[in-house]
């Protein structure tokens, strides 16, 4: 069977791809179009690992098929920095030295931006049951939460409005 | 793999027809939260995916004087968004918000949720508490069913070949009356639920129980309405000697299996525990609402 | 020889801050890149056929319609690689023998656990792949099968070796059993002991098998040229040893084999050794073509090595006073399909923390049909501090004493024999239960239904090989290259050494991780050893750049050596003022081709003086009476690190450790049905904690410094998780006033102990 043809848009680009109908957008993140960021801890949505947003909601990239994004726009942790400066939760991540191995942190990145699109001001218990998702294996979770807090009281700057 | 055919219908008809041509070798595309897992180890192997999402009525949330009607493709996040659903039905909104991660309800249908019929679905018992009505489209017309009714048995349903839920109505919520949801896991949050229970009741004007329904998931081949727990609270003030009788009918209503997520003997146990936990939580719901 | 006298004394810039990791940028932006990350022009995919059953021989494998299948460029069996003497190499504590470690690269005579690979195809597509794993045909002769340790040693039990004669026992015994090792330490008389005894506590203990839980499954890609020649990007805690290992177990030269150190997405021991490097090798090798190889999360839990599960039975002599007199520790693990479980870690670090005249432990390493056990996090002694501590509590219980003060009374110190024979050597112990002695946490009330556990726990942490690269660039910046795979942080520390050093500012430091063919020797980054030993290497070849550059400026100014001093990262002319400026790097580099050419030194060390690591943990819990369901409230741990370099990734591995032993007490176990297959080869239904289960986790640093390290460093990863478990269970069997002595302590067995007080 022919492969299909998918136009979607990746971190703000036009992307072409051609993929099986049981390829999932994991597969085409990492094998057609090169993006490997967006890693493969399970591939059966139980650890987060590869997490995205499409169309701005927060997903994970194994249990979507490449097929069902015609037309969506997909955000990956590769376009959350603009050019050289960096989104305030990586600034905060490096900070408070909330990765260890680094595995986990481009999903539970995409996770956090998309818990403080929705929610500004969470509080620690929200910030764990929104990232529950994501499985972290080295850091206990501690200084990851303390890094997202503390770039939600960033953001929450007039400044950085 | 190869030959597996990918088709994403905009209208219902166009769907119900296209079932009806794959003569039993399609399978519906909602969230794909079960069936990417499912085609991806080999265990389903669909000739054809037909993905609902672009029709409209499918996604669409429509509330109507009080009563909700959701399209069975609508995702579990919409649904925690939706601000007057969650205020009319928070029962309904507690078992969905325990489906998976953030992550997973991103795309995780009820739809999905309900047809792929595990037994420990944790909208289900929620929906059934709530007597949600399941809105079915097939060769054969419409039709209408109770949530209870459509769960069959382990990865089944009730539906004919062809058969697709459109949507799931929630009736308009009495003064007086709420619903709740809690499942029993080892972790707090991604796990499976090794029991769930979902409480409807309402209250007359004096405090009295004059409804109630109590469901239970993850104890029988399916989710079980038990009349008997529901009974035990009718005619009461579901004070501490009611909520001991529903609980214990609850318990003895279960017929669970020993599997890698919980004993029979435990998941027994733990059912009259949270179904009285979650009547609590119904109770004082239902006591704040008018 | 490390400067060690001054470098504690003197005022630290660097060392002891907390500078941003020089890789953090790639891993927050997606760039950096891990095993499964690399991809070259021409590569195919390899998967793996893994055996169904737990137990079975291996009658025929006919690989020839996989072969044919178009799209199929390669396809191995255990025929393609040589076959290994079968003999045991290397210190004992750490032997290996290279008959089993092939026979677990792909099997040869015997499927020994359902997941075992035995054959491999390499095609163009995964999808491919897979195919033609469908049509490799496979003539077992299924086998009985047996997992349970207990089981395992009893007489009829089905046999993975039908030659495997005891080890250890004299005379050898006449049959056969799955027995691979008897081991036995003994100090003083305990016999006497236990007769000297007002009291005596004794416990039997059993726990599962569990796996380290690492997030990324392992990955790599491997280039075989014509004329043999390979390249290996692989994912992996030691790019040395997988060659040593791989080389050997291949028949290639180690020259051949170049390996490239990839980032690694988590370890704790399980990527010590080879599982696709050998056979994507052998695959390149034979297609012609690159070969990547990605494990799934099924194939991971079902074929990598776990931690052993275990039965141990722990007795304590006790004198009315507190004192411990005599302690009798037995302890049977399972190793897994082949020989060499940590049991022998589990004998000697048992009873370590404390001051006991008289002490057997006695040691059994039994195979049985799961995957071949790996090193987890200070292997074999977070499960024997887990039975000695509960027993610990028990005695405290008994004796009407704090548990703390019951531990500070019999605490070891510099000259307290070891069962092994040495003596302590390091302070360090004590200081862990006084700092906590003086946490707040030890003084906040308990409501109902919670409970307080305390735990101790030793490790011997690790020195051995290493090296160091230092290389002053043109501009005065400074390349460190080490052979020390990073898996948390570790090369930031190291460039903080090198930067403290030599007086320059951190970020002037590059520290890398260099290839195999690009730097000496290192050993792996495991053991909690590269602070230590690859730390060492890097102050003494920066010590020795230092004497370079020394020399370089005396030539400079023409003067004797003798009269320059290195200070705050310049050379100085040590007689008089202002005759000549210091001189930075950078001057210094910029004439090095008229003082004798490039500014480099590299240096190699096999470390000794190592510090051990021990921590005490505090960890209260609260247990639902209805359900059984525990909730940890609060967990603190205090852990001797010598000096914490950089304390941030101090911490963090304090807390790492401290999520995985909760996850160890509560919830992980592998279950296995009835036939043998694994139940919960995933992460639903392996259940690790996810960050709402979880509270803040405080941490405590403790610093005795260890003189054999130029800042003092001990290791920190392991001794931080040896108690962890045990402080759970404690806290638990004090909240329900039963001792749990069955891991993982789930709500069905809590909420069984809670309504059976007096089973």
């Amino acid at each position: 069977m022919a492969r299909h043809h998918v136009r979607a848009r990746v971190n703000g680009d036009p992307v072409e791809f051609l993929c099986d109908t049981d390829q999932t957008l994991l597969d085409v993140l990492r094998d057609e179009l090169a993006l490997t960021g967006t890693k493969e801890g399970c591939s059966t949505g139980d650890c987060g690992a590869c997490s995205v947003t499409i169309d701005g909601r927060l997903t994970c990239s194994c249990l979507v098929l490449g097929v069902e994004l015609e037309g969506k726009s997909i955000e990956t942790v590769e376009g959350m920095a603009k050019g050289e400066t960096l989104h305030p939760l990586q600034r905060k991540f490096l900070e408070h030295a909330a990765l260890q191995c680094g595995y986990c942190t481009p999903g539970i990145l995409i996770a956090a931006r998309a818990l403080l699109e929705r929610n500004p001001d969470p509080s620690e218990t929200e910030v764990r049951f929104w990232l529950a998702g994501n499985l972290c294996r080295c850091t206990g979770y501690h200084k990851i939460v303390d890094a997202v807090l503390d770039a939600a009281r960033d953001m929450r700057r007039p400044a950085n409005a | 793999m190869t030959e597996m055919r990918y088709e994403a219908p905009d209208t219902l008809d166009k769907a119900v027809a296209l079932l009806a041509a794959a003569n039993g070798q399609a399978r519906v595309l909602a969230g794909g939260t079960d069936l990417v897992l499912q085609i991806r180890s080999g265990r389903v192997q669909p000739g054809l995916l037909v993905d609902i999402k672009r029709i409209p009525e499918m996604t669409a949330i429509v509330a109507d004087n009080g009563a909700f009607r959701f399209g069975a493709a609508v995702t579990g996040m919409e649904l925690l968004e939706h601000a007057a659903l969650a205020r009319a039905w928070p029962g309904v909104i507690d078992g969905v918000k325990l489906i998976g991660s953030i992550q997973v309800k991103g795309r995780a249908t009820v739809g999905g949720n309900v047809c792929n019929a595990s037994p420990a679905a944790d909208s289900v018992p929620a929906l059934i508490a709530a007597g949600a009505i399941a809105n079915i489209l097939g060769p054969g017309g419409k039709r209408e069913c109770r949530i209870e009714d459509v769960l069959a048995g382990p990865g089944k349903t009730s539906l004919a070949p062809g058969e697709i839920i459109t949507s799931f109505a929630l009736p308009r919520r009495l003064p007086r009356s709420a619903s709740a949801y809690l499942r029993f896991t080892p972790r707090t949050e991604m796990d499976i639920a090794v029991v769930g229970a979902g409480v409807y009741l309402a209250l007359d004007d004096k405090g009295i129980c004059t409804d109630a329904r109590v469901a239970l998931g993850a104890v029988a081949e399916r989710a079980l309405l038990v009349r008997e727990a529901a009974a035990a609270l009718i005619g009461t003030k579901v004070d501490a000697a009611a909520l001991a009788r529903m609980a214990a009918a609850a318990s003895a209503a279960c017929r669970p299996i020993d599997d890698k997520r919980g004993t029979k003997a435990f998941r027994i146990e733990i059912a009259g525990v949270m179904a009285r936990r979650a009547a609590e939580i119904a109770l004082a719901r239902a006591r704040e609402n008018h | 020889m490390p400067d060690t006298t001054h470098a504690q004394d003197r005022m630290l810039k660097i060392v002891g801050t907390r500078p941003i990791r020089p890789d953090g940028v790639p891993k927050v932006t997606g760039i950096a890149r891990y095993g499964a990350d690399f991809s070259l022009p021409g590569m195919l995919w390899g998967k793996i056929l893994r055996s169904p059953h737990p137990h079975a021989r291996i009658r025929s494998i006919d690989t020839s319609r996989a072969q044919a299948l178009p799209g199929v460029k390669a396809v191995m069996t255990a025929a393609d690689i040589p076959d290994q003497k079968h003999e045991y190499v290397g210190p004992e504590r750490t032997a290996v023998n290279f008959w089993h470690v092939t026979r677990n690269v792909m099997a040869r005579e015997k499927a020994l656990y359902e997941g075992h690979a035995i054959a491999a195809v390499a095609a163009v597509s995964k999808r491919i792949a897979e195919e033609a794993l469908r049509l490799i045909e496979v003539d077992y002769e299924v086998l009985p099968h047996v997992i349970d340790v207990e089981e395992a040693m009893k007489p009829a039990a089905p046999l993975l070796f039908e030659d495997m004669i005891t080890r250890g026992i004299e005379p050898p015994p006449a049959k056969p059993s799955n027995i691979s090792k008897r081991l036995e330490f003994k100090l003083g008389n305990i016999a006497a002991g236990f007769a000297d005894a007002d009291e005596i506590v004794e416990h039997t203990y059993r726990t599962a098998p569990v796996h380290q839980g690492y997030i990324e499954p392992q990955a790599c890609l491997a280039r075989v040229d014509a004329d043999g020649q390979a390249e290996l990007w692989a994912s992996s805690q030691g790019h040395f040893p997988i060659r040593t290992l791989t080389a050997k177990v291949l028949g290639m030269r180690v020259s051949d084999l170049r390996v490239y150190p990839t980032e690694i997405g988590g370890g704790f021991g399980g990527k010590n050794v080879p599982y696709v490097e050998p056979v994507a090798l052998v695959l390149s090798r034979k297609s012609g073509h690159p070969v990547k190889i990605v494990m799934s999360r099924e194939e991971v839990f079902k074929a990598c090595g776990p931690a052993p599960g275990a039965s141990m039975t722990i007795k304590l002599g006790l004198k009315k006073d507190g004192r411990i007199v005599a302690a009798d520790g037995l302890f049977k693990f399972q190793a897994g399909a082949f020989p060499t479980s940590p049991v022998m870690n589990a004998c000697m670090c048992g009873f370590a923390p404390y001051d006991i005249p008289n002490v057997r432990t006695t040691g059994y390493d039994v195979v049985c049909n799961r995957p071949k056990t790996a090193a987890y996090r200070a292997p074999g002694s977070p499960v024997s501090a887990y039975a000695v501590e509960s027993t610990m509590d028990m005695a405290a219980v008994k004796l009407g004493m704090d548990p703390l003060k019951f531990r500070l009374m019999n605490i070891a110190k510099p000259g307290t024999p070891t069962v092994w024979g040495t003596k302590h050597t390091h302070e360090g112990y004590a200081q862990t239960i006084q700092a906590l002695m003086k946490h707040p946490a030890c003084s906040t009330p308990l409501a109902k239904n919670q409970g307080r556990g305390i735990a101790s726990g030793y490790w011997f942490n690790n020195g051995g090989e290493s090296s160091a690269a230092i290389h002053v660039n043109e501009d005065g910046t400074v390349l460190v290259a080490t052979g020390s795979a990073d898996l948390s942080g570790t090369r930031a520390s190291l460039g903080m050494m090198a930067a403290e050093t030599l007086g320059v500012p951190f970020d002037q430091v590059r520290p890398i991780v260099a290839d195999t063919a690009s730097i000496g020797y290192g050993h792996l980054a495991a053991g909690s050893r590269t602070i230590f030993a690859t730390g060492i290497a890097v102050v003494d070849g920066c010590n020795k750049v230092i004497d370079d550059l020394k020399a370089r400026a005396a030539k400079m100014w023409n003067v004797s050596v003798d009269d320059v001093v290195w200070q705050d990262g310049h050379a100085m002319y040590a007689k008089s003022d202002g005759k000549f400026e210091p001189l930075s790097l950078k001057a210094i580099a910029a004439k090095r081709a008229t003082t004798g050419g490039p500014i480099v030194t590299e240096v190699s060390v096999n470390a000794g003086g190592v510090g051990p690591g021990f921590a005490t943990i505090l960890c209260d819990v609260e247990v639902d009476p209805e359900t059984g369901s525990v909730k940890v409230l609060r967990f603190v741990t205090a852990q001797d690190v010598g000096r914490a370099i950089h304390p941030a990734y101090v911490e963090g591995q304090m807390q790492g450790a401290a999520a995985q032993g909760i996850g160890w007490a509560l919830n992980e176990e592998y279950i296995y049905d009835d036939a043998g297959h694994l139940a919960n080869a995933g992460f639903l239904d392996y259940r690790i904690p996810v960050a709402s289960d979880l509270p803040r986790i405080d941490t405590v640093i403790v610093e005795v410094p260890n003189p054999s390290h130029p800042f003092g460093a001990k290791g920190v990863g392991e001794g931080c998780f040896v108690p962890s478990i045990a402080a759970v269970a404690n806290a638990v069997s004090n909240a329900i006033g039963r001792r749990m002595d069955d891991l993982p302590m789930s709500p069905p067995k809590v909420l069984r102990a809670i309504k059976n007080p007096n089973a």
